[in-house]
């Protein structure tokens, strides 16, 4: 299991800025290891974050996300105490959700 | 769908000419040269899904390579250039390619979704993000860059789609080597 993602939401307006850090290796598939085999791809495919249940992005990764993927989005609404949460599947189906309450 | 078993296609061919030559990471990326912005377009035109989309990987749209046969194949598409898709906090040389913040907002009215393309990277396509109504049509994220390279932003809004360009500077490459 991976480990959590670190999430921050706070209202600022009308509006809520979400920032998410996720913790994961997102290997290409390019990288040989020191034998000279190819470490074989690994990487987020999906994300999908929701507002009290109510989705406000979704996105599609391929492997050029970086290492241990950082996300910015915001999204109109929002009050302190809402919750957010965010959910990661990977290729090789692993998955991961983390929830935080807006700030 | 036609445009994706041309991309089935197009994927074999590359893997079958990569498999002849051995994979080196110069090759690899040698057959991203000679690209130009309409191949890049039209090999992934049809790939940028719609909303609801997101759920299921497209793994045709990420497999598009460099296609310069996708051109010809599927026309181009109509992509208009906009001034309304902005790069922000992206830097215009990174100096670790393997984290380089790229940052898109756009200001077109009904934004829907904003695509990442690195046209040097092996994979073309680096992620899609969908904004329901609702979601500022701005994100920011990091993403990995072999080497100096035009990055676009695809935006479509209101069903057309819309795309902007810079070109960052890469010193160190992101791609093991």
């Amino acid at each position: 299991m991976a480990d959590p993602m670190k999430i921050r939401a706070t209202v600022a307006g009308d509006s809520t800025e979400v920032k998410v850090l996720m913790s994961h290796e997102m290997e290409t598939g390019q990288r040989k290891d020191s034998k000279g085999n190819v470490v074989p791809a690994w990487f987020i495919q999906t994300v999908t974050a929701t507002w009290n249940g109510k989705p406000v992005l979704s996105a599609q990764w391929g492997t050029a996300i970086a290492k241990n993927p950082f996300l910015a989005f915001k999204f109109k609404g929002g009050a302190k105490g809402d919750k957010i949460q965010v959910t990661w599947v990977d290729n090789k189906g692993d998955k991961r959700t983390d929830e935080t309450v807006i700030a | 769908m036609i445009a994706i078993d041309i991309g089935a296609v197009l994927w074999r061919r590359e893997s079958e000419r990569r498999g002849r030559m051995g994979t080196t990471r110069r090759e690899v990326l040698k057959t991203g040269g000679g690209v130009t912005l309409m191949a890049l377009l039209a090999a992934t035109g049809w790939l940028v899904p719609g909303r609801g989309h997101a759920q299921t990987w497209s793994k045709a749209a990420f497999d598009a390579k460099s296609v310069d046969e996708a051109e010809k194949a599927l026309g181009g598409g109509p992509v208009t250039p906009s001034k309304d898709i902005a790069f922000v906090s992206t830097p215009d040389i990174a100096e670790n390619g393997a984290v380089v913040p790229v940052g898109i907002a756009s200001a077109l009215p009904k934004t829907e979704s904003i695509a990442i393309l690195i046209e040097k990277n092996p994979t073309l396509l680096a992620a899609v993000f969908d904004l329901p109504p609702g979601t500022d049509s701005a994100i920011s994220t990091r993403v990995k860059m072999a080497q100096t390279s035009n990055v676009y932003a695809l935006v479509k809004a209101d069903g057309k789609y819309y795309v902007a360009s810079k070109e960052i500077k890469v010193t160190i490459g992101g791609c093991g080597g």
